[in-house]
């Protein structure tokens, strides 16, 4: 009996050395596994514990240098109490303390000034606002995209893949476009770069070109054309016919465009000079308009990291208010009666909406200009609300782009249809009209614009060229260019006399007639 | 020597004399074929001189470009070189396309050539790939890729029968313009410098 005992023994104890790899290896794993559990549940003890820092130690970190996985671990835990804030929240804090306290954070962190994270969290919940900041630190894959004047996508990507490029198709969204993975040879210095090619350039930038889809023979305008990626994606869909002006108001950008538009083989383009306000002065009865304004730049973050902290809300509202004069004369120059046209696209690599739909939604007040799809298969709609402010419906056929959910750059295109040729009258300037109507009140045009107190805001120059226009019944410059027409449709059903019926006609003509009788009656008034 | 006309002068089709100085150095090129680029079935084409720069444009093209005053219009259709102080003409590598398609002469450079004629180099025998029958000696050329790329344009220095014969560290032709310049000479390109 003890002999087969210890036979037995002496066989459980002989492991094969398989069976002792196997033992060790589950042993590995279950440690592992431990210590994976054990961390989650200190991360969930620390984020459970998780209290906010109170005054006296954040004047302590104010005075020490910034500790970034402090900070990082700080931002994780408020967004994980800010995902569920009833059931997560420390009791007796409010939620504006732990949003007050994930800004500031935030700012540190990826350093940006206070104001422009406070704009991105009005913008997004708290998670997605910390994705999109997460986005920017990256940059989007390198795109280029084909010629077509010179070559097709299929004979670049060999003649690429020969030289030792790994590319890939952008998507089946574009048929010109190509995504670059790695490269053993600078892809902006191949012979078939020098060659005219293809043209390195954001995939986001192919967008507004697609929107505006010009043809052959159209009168096409690009009015900040620089460095030309759009200008000659235009010219290579109008198939190197019709006219197309590259117009950049920067002197110093012009030799970019003009190597750029002879390097791709563009032969009918002009390039001028000119501050986008003034062409209106050169041209008129355009077909398609592209208009890819100058912005804050808030969504290339992540190729120009220096907005960070150098951009403000005042900058953004600066170029909101030249963005909305350049959309207007770009509506100006668009022929309302175009076979083919009467399209502007407004586009900018922006994502706030005081530089997108709120230019979009000013221009819709201003001039007879209606939006339409962008015909773009994907991307976010524009808003139509925003905190306070409330935009026209047709605003939601925008559309909007961000790096963190279409990995492309930041950017935003608005594709506007005019129907007539004009200027908008709004409802401010519709009242002092019948005021000045029921009152027989014509004064002068000087003091006019000082002594209504309805009108909150200077208005631009036309409008009030418009007004002057309208009372001494002169055909000024903008009158040669425009039909003036003024629809006055809601007050239309108020007003029951003649008078009112003449100048809802609005020839020119017959607002002599009107402003002339009452131009007599005003001697009388003043 | 100061050039005859003001360097701010509005858009202007080139006088005899100059139409005769750019004809001469277009032919060296494309020879005869120069009718082709003013007779052309789908348009009427002309050149037009600004700033002691020539360009080529159709009519409608350069009509619409008279409505741009002097001092903002840059540049209209395409460059195709520019007159010198001394009003000699200069091509540029602006012109390629044209040059290209009505070439009398031209040089195919092998890959291992191409590199080195695009930063500015001249070609070597070693870099010959084909070269036009009856080449003559001294007389414009235009360079091509092995697989047809236009490159750029220079001179020959011999004629083809003699390339034949020289030993492969010798000069066939020399570099006068490439397509290389769209990134090295970008500023030369244009009349505004930045």
């Amino acid at each position: 009996d003890d002999d087969d005992d210890d036979d037995d023994d002496d066989d459980e104890d002989e492991e094969l050395p398989i069976e002792r790899e196997a033992r060790e290896a589950e042993e590995e794993r279950k440690r592992v596994a431990i210590e994976a559990a054990a961390e989650r549940a200190s991360d969930a003890a620390r984020q459970a514990a998780f209290r906010l820092p109170s005054a006296k130690d954040i004047e302590q970190e104010k005075h020490r240098p910034p500790d970034m996985t402090l900070i990082q671990n700080r931002l994780q835990d408020v967004l994980f109490v800010l995902a569920d804030f009833n059931a997560r929240r420390e009791t007796g804090r409010r939620r504006s303390e732990y949003m007050a306290r994930l800004a500031d954070d935030m700012a540190n962190f990826f350093g940006y000034v206070p104001e422009l994270i406070e704009l991105f969290l009005e913008m997004f919940n708290p998670a997605e606002a910390m994705e999109f900041l997460e986005s920017n630190e990256a940059p989007r894959p390198v795109t280029i995209r084909t010629n077509t004047l010179r070559t097709k996508r299929r004979d670049l990507t060999q003649a690429l893949t020969k030289r030792g490029v790994h590319l890939d198709s952008v998507g089946t969204w574009s048929k010109v476009g190509l995504k670059i993975y790695e490269s053993q040879v600078p892809i902006g210095a191949t012979p078939e770069y020098l060659a005219g090619h293809y043209m390195l350039q954001s995939a986001s930038s192919f967008l507004p070109v697609m929107a505006l889809a010009p043809t052959e023979g159209e009168f096409v305008i690009d009015m900040c054309a620089a460095p030309g990626g759009k200008t000659t994606y235009l010219a290579a869909l109008m198939r190197n016919t019709g006219t197309l002006i590259a117009n950049d108001g920067n002197r110093k950008r012009l030799t970019s465009l003009i190597s750029n538009l002879h390097r791709m083989g563009v032969k009918n383009a002009i390039v001028c000079n000119e501050d986008g306000r003034k062409l209106p002065k050169r041209f008129n009865k355009v077909d398609k308009i592209l208009l890819d304004a100058p912005c804050s730049g808030m969504g290339v973050i992540a190729r120009d990291p220096s907005v960070k902290l150098q951009r403000s809300i005042k900058d953004i509202q600066r170029s909101a208010h030249l963005q909305k004069q350049l959309l207007l004369s770009a509506i100006d120059m668009v022929d309302a009666h175009s076979k083919t046209g009467g399209v502007v696209v407004y586009s900018t690599c922006s994502i706030t909406v005081f530089e997108n739909e709120e230019v979009v939604d000013y221009a819709l007040n201003k001039r007879y200009v209606k939006v339409v799809s962008t015909s773009l298969p994907f991307g976010r709609d524009g808003f139509i609300r925003y905190g306070s402010k409330r935009f026209h419906p047709s605003l939601k056929l925008t559309k909007r782009y961000y790096p963190h959910v279409h990995n492309m750059d930041g950017f935003y295109v608005a594709r506007l249809k005019k129907y007539a040729n004009g200027v908008k009258k709004t409802e401010v300037e519709e009242e002092e009209d019948d005021d000045e109507d029921d009152d027989d009140d014509d004064d002068d045009d000087d003091d006019d614009d000082g002594n209504d107190e309805k009108k909150a805001d200077v208005l631009p120059k036309e409008q009030q060229q418009n007004n002057n226009n309208k009372k001494k019944s002169k055909k000024g410059n903008s009158g040669s260019l425009k039909n003036k027409r003024t629809t006055k449709t809601k007050k239309k059903k108020q007003r029951g006399s003649g008078g009112e019926d003449e100048k809802g006609g609005a020839a020119n003509g017959k607002a002599n007639g009107h402003a002339a009788a009452a131009a007599a009656a005003a001697g009388d008034a003043t | 020597i100061f050039s005859a006309v003001a360097p701010n002068a509005a858009m202007r089709p080139l006088t005899e004399e100059e139409m005769t100085t750019f004809f001469e150095k277009l032919a060296k090129y494309i020879g005869r074929n120069i009718r082709h680029l003013l007779d052309r079935k789908d348009g009427n084409y002309c050149f037009r001189l600004q700033k002691d720069r020539v360009y080529y444009a159709s009519e409608t093209l350069v009509r619409k470009a008279q409505s741009v005053p002097k001092e903002n219009l840059a540049a209209f259709g395409t460059c195709f070189g520019k007159f010198t102080r001394t009003r000699k003409f200069r091509l540029e590598i602006t012109a390629l396309d044209y040059l290209a398609r009505y070439a009398l002469y031209k040089i195919w450079i092998r890959p291992a050539g191409v590199m080195s004629y695009l930063y500015g180099n001249n070609v070597l025998k070693a870099h010959l790939g084909r070269i036009t029958e009856n080449t003559p000696k001294h007389h414009g050329v235009v360079f091509f890729s092995m697989s047809d790329t236009p490159l750029g344009f220079g001179v020959s220095a011999y004629t083809t029968k003699e390339c034949r014969k020289l030993e492969s560290t010798a000069i066939i032709a020399f570099h006068q313009a490439d397509v290389g310049q769209y990134i090295r000479d970008e500023d030369a390109l244009s009349a505004y410098q930045s």
